[in-house]
């Protein structure tokens, strides 16, 4: 990849003693310094709040755009169809026979209180075929009358998913090799440092999109690949902060009382090695979802028939009149990068200590 | 410097064959057959002969037939040193698809790639270093911050949705036509044209593809440059010259611009893969035939002798990169050894 937005490599040192606030400082805990150095950048404090609102409709998708009312008064009968949908999904419950199969949007009810956008992502209506947005379809629709917006909403849960997960595979993996190598050094570190090596030099993106072409086309095996090939920086540097950790003090009295390797590593390194990786994990949600929407994008990964980001966007390279396809997933894809992007900075800035007391 | 250099080539050796190593399990232990590909896809003569006597049997006779051509039937240790054996004498086999050499596929393909990636390369480091220097002489201003923060929305910017945006809104389409869709060259292109028209036709193809493989490395580079920049000009050196009476423009243009070039050196090596990547992306969009473009086909038709190669030649084009920004590193820093660099 290109180097990062700022510092990159730098954040090791810079981050690096930071980890070690929890033993000075006033008895103050690191994150709670970290979160209140944090709060001083407006603007990634205003990048945050954007994020968590971005979670919040992943979480919330189906509350927002569904073909099922939240309430339906029907024949005199009270429904909750949003609700009774998941408990049917669950297996807990079933539909009534009137209401099984039925397009909730043309039953004749008494009472019906839809969500804000009345459509599922995959809600199929080929008699609306390239809407521009307007009155019902706020964003359009696509080529097959799918409306955009409700696969903006529902599009969120899968790009933040592989974010999430990737980075999680990435973050095992990284933190595990980098941890062996620089805590026991010599041949284990030759070995996997040339195995970093090998990585760093594997063209990334190739080897992906060979991945998940030649696998089955599945949310989780993108999620795998795009993890097994990001955790390079993670382990690098957390194979750094081991190093320079593995000699302070503590660690030889912890090593010299006999508390075995694997607690050293895990209990004693780990907790101040990965104030500086976090940086990095952060940074990463926003690399794995540029990813995915690549690959989406490409016509390769997730499953053709899910509507992505990335999906959606490919529609507009051979319909080039259907602008909105083209503006609005990718302007949900550059938010939201944007949004990681800057509450990664403004952690990274947290967690200088050079930075310390400034500002 | 030259044993340094065969050292440092030698070590390229075990890497190579790593990254080998991988692309082959990658592309050999992944579910569906390139043969069964061929066969259901109609690309070679199998399909029809079984046809015509329907007979399922013929359909497995040929594909059998198909795979010991290409030695696929063989265990995979086999295969691999095959394919390692015929590495040294730079074969890489024959494509699936038409039964061309793969070395002439890329040799063909090459220069687009190249052509791209080194305009690019131009660009990123023509607009990162005049305006990393610029923020770094006016530190926290207004034009600082505005420049940072430019940088930053400039990362984000996914490079499928600039692509898209461009092809939508200024490459015919609907709206403007300031620059063409698709190709390197105007489909009424004649070897006879004057040479002025020849390039002003190319520089219009490539303009666009050039741009957007470029913006996030300029945007991440020119905060280097300013990082860089605002370390050398806190040293003493600088204080020094400045009471001596040099003027400003002397001290950052020749004292402090020289050294923080240094580090700009080094990240040369880690845009070029990132580049590689991203003409898998343009050259899809752009319909511009180079390496990125018959990467991504090959892919899809699971062409694995062509995949095989390109993996190989772009993780050897990245080392050669690297190996390259270490020996200028040290020509323009004289601080630093040949060999006795730290990892």
């Amino acid at each position: 990849m290109s180097p990062g937005p700022s510092g990159g490599d730098t954040g090791t040192a810079l981050g690096s003693e930071a980890g070690l606030a929890k033993t000075d400082g006033g008895g103050e805990g690191l994150w709670i310094y970290v979160w209140r150095q944090f709060k001083r950048n407006s603007l990634a404090l205003s990048a945050f709040y954007a994020v968590c609102l971005l979670l919040l409709t992943a979480l919330s998708a189906d509350f927002l755009a569904n073909d099922k009312p939240y309430y339906l008064k029907y024949r005199g009968q009270s429904y909750f169809p949003i609700l009774r949908g998941y408990l049917v999904q669950m297996g807990l419950a079933k539909w009534p026979a009137e209401l099984l199969n039925v397009d909730f949007k043309k039953l004749e009810s008494e009472k019906a209180l839809f969500p804000p956008v009345p459509y599922r992502a995959s809600n199929i209506d080929l008699t609306a075929p390239f809407e521009s947005p307007s009155g019902p379809h706020w964003l359009g629709t696509d080529k097959l009358g799918r409306d955009v917006m409700a696969g903006i909403i529902h599009g969120s849960r899968i790009s933040l998913s592989i974010g999430f997960v990737a980075v999680g595979i990435a973050l095992v993996v990284g933190v595990v090799l980098g941890a062996l190598a620089g805590f026991f050094g010599s041949w284990v570190d030759m070995i996997i440092s040339r195995l970093f090596e090998i990585m760093l030099s594997l063209p990334t993106f190739f080897l992906l999109i060979t991945l998940a072409a030649v696998l089955p086309q599945s949310i989780f095996i993108t999620m795998a690949v795009i993890g097994l090939t990001g955790w390079v920086g993670i382990g690098r540097f957390t194979r750094s902060e081991f190093l320079r950790i593995r000699n302070l003090d503590y660690v030889t009295a912890a090593l010299a009382l006999g508390v075995p390797n694997r607690r050293v590593m895990f209990r004693h390194i780990l907790p101040n090695a990965l104030a500086p990786v976090l940086v990095s994990v952060v940074l990463g949600v926003a690399g794995a979802i540029l990813l995915e929407s690549s690959l989406s994008f490409l016509g390769i990964g997730v499953p053709a028939d899910t509507v992505t980001w990335g999906s959606i966007l490919n529609e507009a390279r051979s319909n080039t009149f259907a602008w909105w396809l083209a503006v609005f997933p990718g302007a949900a894809i550059f938010i939201t990068v944007l949004g990681y992007y800057l509450v990664g900075e403004g952690l990274r800035e947290a967690l200088d200590p050079r930075l310390r007391g400034s500002r | 410097m030259g044993s340094y250099i065969v050292q440092r080539l030698a070590l390229l050796v075990p890497t190579l064959i790593g990254i080998s190593l991988m692309g082959f399990l990658v592309t050999r232990l992944a579910p569906g057959d390139p043969a069964e590909l061929r066969a259901a896809g109609g690309l070679g003569g199998a399909r029809e002969a079984a046809l015509s006597r329907g007979k399922q049997s013929a359909v497995d006779e040929a594909m059998a037939q198909w795979r010991a051509q290409y030695g696929l039937d063989r265990p995979l240790h086999v295969q691999y040193g095959i394919w390692l054996k015929n590495l040294v004498t730079l074969d890489f086999g024959e494509s699936f698809k038409d039964n061309q050499p793969v070395w002439n596929k890329i040799l063909e393909r090459l220069p687009v790639t190249i052509k791209l990636n080194i305009f690019s390369i131009l660009l990123v480091y023509v607009i990162a270093i005049p305006l990393g220097i610029y923020s770094a002489t006016h530190p926290n201003s207004w034009s600082d911050q505005t420049a940072t923060f430019g940088a930053f929305v400039l990362f984000a910017v996914p490079l499928v949705w600039a692509a898209t945006m461009a092809i939508v809104f200024i490459c015919g389409g609907d709206f403007l036509y300031l620059f063409p869709p698709a190709g390197l060259t105007s489909l009424d292109y004649a070897p006879d044209w004057p040479w002025w028209e020849k390039v002003a036709d190319q520089a219009w193809h490539l303009f666009l593809p050039v741009v957007l493989l470029s913006y996030d490395g300029f945007a991440g580079l020119s905060r280097y440059m300013r990082a860089s920049m605002l370390e050398v000009l806190s040293q003493d050196y600088v204080q020094v010259a400045r009471a001596k009476g040099v003027s400003e423009r002397i001290v950052v243009l020749k004292h402090v611009m020289r050294n923080s070039l240094i580090p700009m050196v080094t990240i040369l090596a880690s845009i070029l893969p990132g580049l590689i990547g991203g003409s898998i992306i343009i050259e899809t969009i752009f319909s511009i035939p180079g390496l990125g473009q018959l990467g991504y086909e090959a892919v899809l038709a699971r062409d694995y002798p062509i995949v095989m190669a390109l993996f190989t030649v772009s993780a050897l084009l990245t080392l050669l990169g690297i190996l390259l920004s270490d020996l200028l590193l040290a020509v323009v820093d004289p601080r630093i050894a040949f060999g006795r660099r730290a990892q």
